[in-house]
């Protein structure tokens, strides 16, 4: 990590810790809130220092398969967008789940449906973990609550991509994208040489060598017989992500009564409520999953037992609450608060919300 | 120490570029800071607003509903922020685009005529450092060589040769910055 302080927006940051990374390629397509990470990117020219590459692809559809075609070789590759360009990523990502190709995708999201607004929303969540593309196939999600968290969570993404090869997405909004706080930048990393990557990825399509069979990517199969075994290895691998992946922080939740559960920008306005809460009286705690996809579900069912409830805060119109549920498996309230349309709720919201459903219901 | 900031005002009068600085001049003295824009369309010649924080501890959320001070340079952020500054806290208000000024009784009120100050300096440029004047002067909350040393890192190396000029403002502001009403 390097020592120097900056003081910078997530978008930024994200852009910065890409070139630090090592990441070989970029491809995007401009949409607010997110435009920041390219025109970052732009104007530190990589291709002149590290080598990567940064492409303004003609649309969203274009990235998306460009990313496709540089995972294939192995390289570290990426694409962001806000959320109306993601929905136009999701044939892509889907084909690149199902050719079990690693990269990293960010979504900065914005409120929908639609070309909706460009202020800051949680709605994609559903998109996200639940599919959003077709076929039975999950994306690693990671949801930053930090400047720092946006700058950490590029080499995570990447880590983890290529632990099991598989697409990662960082998703975040418009808030943790356009905010600026300080943040520690890591350090610069070498691009990996082709030889680094055919170790590391002896499955790449970089060029046949005589000692082997040639390597084929695709995600289509004809035969239904290997293509269930296809489904069956992918399916083992999601689980052993979800028993080693697992990631969340307890705030505060040692004593508490209620319990916050919320993610991202939202975990930001629940940690001040928190405060506000204890000030009058009340133990409350929050469970912020990191993960999204894996989610947390152990340690919500375990604190189930133990508190009186638990709000989610989204901006959306409910939907993370609906894994909550599952966790908690009727052992006690769940409710939901949250705004849509792009609206952004304050701490003192979210605690009347906590009150209203929870502690006074 | 937490200060929770409010400025507002058109896009163009430099209001993200004064928070920037504000934020800058907080890491300056090791304090946590965070800069949360509107970044609308309003960048483009609506209201402009951004709220910022500078706190010795760790900052909880960006977003906040109500602030210790607020800054307000037109009157439609006047009419938008009167009611979100905290009893007790700040309102500071530029003459020049208000034409129904503040009515609460239980805050501090301010006045600073920045905009025709700028005017009489021949640079409406420095307008905003002009404002952050009255504020360190009626909330220090950061020194002003720690704003200085802010200034320098937030602009581009051309134009450094304006920090004079910029920091002969922030002085001309904390001359002419004026208690209009005391907290009841």
């Amino acid at each position: 990590m390097s020592q120097e302080i900056s003081l910078m927006k997530g978008n930024e940051a994200i852009a910065h810790a890409a070139i630090r990374y090592g990441v070989d390629g970029y491809f995007g397509y401009p949409i607010t809130p997110q435009s920041e990470i390219i025109e970052t990117l732009m104007d530190a020219a990589p291709w002149k220092t590290t080598g990567m590459v940064v492409l303004q692809a003609e649309s969203e559809t274009a990235s998306i398969n460009m990313v496709y075609g540089g995972a294939s070789c192995g390289k570290y590759v990426m694409t962001s967008s806000s959320s109306p360009g993601i929905s136009l990523m999701q044939e892509g990502i889907s084909y690149l789940a199902g050719a079990e190709l690693p990269c990293l995708l960010v979504n900065v999201q914005r409120g929908g449906p639609g070309l909706g607004t460009i202020q800051p929303s949680q709605a994609d969540y559903f998109q996200t973990v639940k599919g959003g593309g077709h076929g039975d196939y999950r994306l690693i999600t990671l949801a930053p609550n930090s400047v720092q968290e946006m700058a950490d969570f590029v080499s995570l993404g990447f880590e983890l991509a290529f632990k099991y090869r598989n697409p990662a997405m960082i998703l975040t909004d418009g808030v943790i994208g356009q905010m600026m706080e300080k943040v520690r930048l890591p350090e610069y990393r070498r691009r990996r040489t082709e030889q680094e990557i055919r170790k590391q990825c002896p499955w790449a399509t970089l060029g046949k060598t005589p000692d082997r069979e040639p390597n084929i990517i695709t995600s289509l199969e004809l035969d239904p017989e290997i293509q269930e075994q296809n489904n069956i290895r992918f399916q083992n691998k999601y689980r052993e992500v979800e028993k080693n992946e697992v990631r969340y922080e307890e705030i505060k939740c040692d004593d508490a009564d209620y319990i916050f559960v919320a993610f991202g920008s939202a975990s930001r306005i629940c940690q001040r409520a928190i405060d506000l809460a204890r000030e009058e009286g009340y133990k409350v705690g929050m469970i912020r999953p990191i993960t999204l996809w894996p989610y947390p579900y152990d340690i919500i069912n375990r604190y189930a037992d133990k508190v009186k409830g638990f709000l989610t805060v989204e901006m959306n119109a409910g939907q993370m609450v609906e894994d909550v549920r599952l966790a908690v498996n009727g052992k006690t309230k769940v409710e939901y608060f949250g705004r849509m349309g792009g609206i952004v709720p304050g701490p003192d919201e979210a605690l009347a919300a906590l009150k209203e459903k929870i502690i006074n219901a | 120490m937490l200060q929770e900031i409010l400025i507002s005002g058109f896009g163009g009068q430099g209001v993200l570029s004064m928070g920037k600085i504000l934020a800058y001049s907080g890491i300056m003295e090791d304090k946590e800071v965070s800069w949360m824009p509107a970044y609308g369309p309003e960048q483009r010649g609506g209201t402009a607003n951004v709220t910022v924080i500078i706190s010795d501890q760790p900052i909880s959320s960006p977003i906040v509903s109500q602030f210790d001070v607020a800054i307000v340079l037109n009157q439609p952020s006047l009419d938008k922020f009167e009611d979100k500054v905290k009893p007790g806290g700040i309102l500071i208000y530029d003459g020049y685009g208000i034409h129904q000024p503040p009515t609460r009784k239980d805050i501090d009120v301010y006045k600073i005529d920045a905009m025709d100050e700028s005017m009489k300096m021949s640079n409406t440029k420095v307008f905003n450092m002009i404002v952050l004047g009255g504020l360190l002067k009626v909330s220090p909350m950061v020194k002003l060589e720690n704003v200085m040393k802010g200034l320098k890192k937030s602009l581009p190396e051309r134009y450094h040769n304006t920090l004079p000029l910029n920091e002969q403002a922030i002085l001309r502001g904390m001359e002419i910055i004026q208690l209009e009403r005391k907290a009841e």
